[in-house]
């Protein structure tokens, strides 16, 4: 456990000594109005959409599947509760419509997966390609804003910390309780190593892929809702796009393998921090803007060639001669 | 969509047969796309005057020159089971390069080749990295594409046109074919490609590999096959079909821009898909990615002639398109 998740550690911690070197007071949190400011705290605001994408992700990938729909299933969430509030309703009513409506998309997409059996990638690549155009349907093609007190709460409002990153957390918590506390866990580690076989073995493969799919099309709603209510407003277009490709390279970076079996939350919660801390980092040191993918493009190649199955890990160590 | 059905009734239970007039299974899901395809254009035929001329039929090449070229080099990858997220941003990346070296004055063809050789030196890497420490194709391309995304707003943020004299006349010149049906030189390129991969893949050693590593990477291994020519191979093809989609689209767009064919790999794969390939690998043909592409043309163009339809319409339909298409597959493979 320790050593798969030494180099996501150590790249984080890289991260962090880098902005500390180039802004001292990088680690300075100040509290205002019963609120926490500072650069941390913005690092984990802007991280709980895809910390919690990432979750879901994590169970998906732990049974060898994947899930691309997830960032036009949150553009779905923003849309359907923001053209809800905007014709009058109430923000809980919408959100719950919202929420509802994406656990049938989960059901979808466990359904494609675990009924039919079509790999995971193409079944979700479906509703990847199909999702963005039943957003820009419930929107009718128009970004929509809305005014709502109670709805810019989850994405921008403040308990001291912000409340996106604490739902993030709770669910993370929630999560490690349910799946590490319970045979849960197991269950789906078994499903992601022989599905059949565990099967065989009396555990209900089916049931547990399903409700992995709808857990991660649940998460991503949330997430959407985040997304959207930051900024009071749904872009069926532009909310959550490519956040799925976000969420996987956090869940492999926290050393989750896509081959299925194994799974980390806590590599995952690394993974998510690592890539945001990430964006941040390249705004804060003052790398251009333009050369941010390619600066993320190396670190995430990096870190993947660092836990390759063969390859650099074994020969650092064998020079050293010292088991990391 | 009739084709299943009408197997199902032939094949006698418990006795898997050839199939429809004993035509073998493995051209089924082809020949359902090129079904679905007369079946698209002939609705376009009846419902709108004008649709069905040779002119539309050739708009349909034009239009998607570089979509078919980036479908026959996604279709090596897929064959082989991987997958390669990154010719998008490579398409980009391409573009970029030709207009800036050809504003800084290269002449066009060390434009050409650089292009092509920046292209076919990432799928090197991204296939090399692949194989020698075995990460998963997925995360590999997809930090490719990050990459070349990257490298695009490195050369330039803004758009750069093209106006070198010998990319504007191939870009502009036309070939009139009998019927008075003109082409562009992009479509003579991109059918060139396919009968080239066409070639590569039915007649050549390393085409017959393809396929075994597919069907299974250690039995071909174990058979003495060199795997590991063409695990790195598919990529170098793919990351010079994606360089070549790229000098295409720039004859077709006339520019440089870092935000072009944002999510083409999408549409890459789902071509690919709909014409027939299996993701798990082994299963497919060039021809039924190149009939994919006119496929999703058509809808494209079927949605503009309607007029009242909103574009959105067109990614629900490709979604309920591949839909179909997976569940064909399951049909038929569960049948063998």
């Amino acid at each position: 456990m320790k050593n798969r998740l030494l180099w996501p550690v150590v790249a984080l911690v890289a991260l962090l000594m880098l902005n500390v070197v180039v802004t001292p007071s990088f680690f300075s949190v100040r509290l205002q109005d019963g609120h926490l400011y500072g650069s941390l705290i913005d690092i984990l605001r802007n991280g709980a959409p895809t910390l919690l994408i990432a979750l879901g992700m994590t169970l998906v990938i732990a049974t060898r599947g994947i899930d691309l729909s997830v960032g036009a299933v949150a553009a779905i969430a923003g849309a359907v509760t923001c053209t809800h509030i905007a014709s009058g309703g109430n923000a809980w009513v919408a959100m719950g419509l919202a929420l509802a409506l994406c656990a049938v998309l989960g059901l979808w997409n466990g359904f494609l997966v675990s009924v039919l059996g079509i790999q995971p990638i193409i079944a979700t690549l479906v509703l990847m390609t199909a999702g963005r155009g039943i957003a820009m349907l419930i929107t009718e093609g128009q970004i929509i804003t809305v005014n709502d007190d109670s709805y810019r709460q989850v994405g921008a409002g403040f308990l001291v910390l912000p409340i996106a990153i604490l739902i993030s957390l709770a669910v993370l918590g929630l999560v490690a309780l349910v799946t590490r506390r319970t045979a849960l866990g197991l269950l789906i580690e078994s499903v992601g190593v022989n599905p059949s076989a565990s099967r065989l073995a009396g555990v209900r493969a089916r049931t547990i892929i399903w409700t992995v799919y709808v857990f991660a099309a649940l998460c991503a709603a949330v997430a959407g809702l985040m997304i959207s209510s930051n900024v009071s407003a749904a872009d069926a277009n532009n909310a959550g796009l490519w956040i799925e490709m976000d969420a996987i390279l956090a869940v492999v970076i926290g050393g989750t393998s896509l081959a299925g079996g194994r799974y980390s939350l806590t590599g995952t919660l690394l993974g998510a921090l690592i890539i945001q801390t990430l964006t941040t980092t390249v705004y804060t040191i003052g790398i251009a803007p333009e050369i941010t993918l390619v600066f993320k493009a190396i670190v995430v190649i990096a870190v993947c060639l660092m836990q390759a199955p063969v390859g650099i890990r074994v020969r650092v160590r064998g020079k050293q001669g010292v088991p990391a | 969509m009739i084709t299943p059905e009408v197997t199902a009734t032939a094949t006698a239970p418990g006795r898997p047969r050839g199939g429809l007039v004993n035509v073998p299974k493995r051209f089924l899901p082809v020949i359902a796309t090129f079904v679905v395809f007369v079946a698209t254009f002939g609705v376009g035929s009846v419902r709108y005057e004008g649709f069905a001329s040779g002119q539309v039929m050739a708009n349909l090449f034009i239009d998607n020159a570089f979509l078919i070229v980036l479908a026959v080099g996604m279709t090596f990858v897929i064959l082989t089971g991987g997958i390669d997220l990154s010719v998008g941003s490579v398409v980009a990346l391409s573009t970029m390069i030709a207009a800036s070296a050809l504003q800084a004055g290269w002449p066009a063809w060390l434009v050409v080749v650089t292009v092509l050789a920046t292209g076919s030196a990432l799928g090197l890497a991204m296939g090399w990295v692949i194989h020698r420490f075995g990460v998963q194709p997925f995360i590999v391309t997809l930090a490719g594409m990050f990459l070349a995304r990257g490298l695009c707003f490195v050369i330039s943020v803004e758009s750069v046109s093209i106006k070198d004299p010998a990319f504007r006349e191939l870009a502009t010149g036309s070939i009139e074919l009998p019927g008075g049906v003109t082409i562009t030189y992009g479509v003579v390129i991109a059918l060139v490609t396919v009968l080239a991969a066409v070639y590569v893949l039915h007649l050549t050693r390393f085409g017959r590999t393809v396929y075994a590593v597919g069907g299974s990477e250690s039995s071909a291994r174990l058979m003495g096959l060199a795997t590991t020519r063409v695990k790195v191979g598919v990529y170098v093809i793919s990351g010079f079909c994606s360089a070549l989609g790229g000098l295409l689209f720039s004859l077709y767009m006339l520019s440089g821009y870092s935000l072009h064919a944002v999510g083409m790999e999408l549409d890459a794969i789902a071509a690919v898909v709909v014409g027939g390939s299996l993701l798990s690998g082994g299963v497919g043909f060039v021809i039924g990615s190149v009939v994919g592409v006119l496929v999703l043309g058509t809808i494209q163009t079927l949605i503009s002639f309607e007029g009242t339809l909103s574009s959105w319409w067109t990614k629900i339909v490709i979604g309920a398109l591949l839909l179909a298409f997976i569940a064909l597959q399951r049909i038929i493979v569960r049948r063998t």
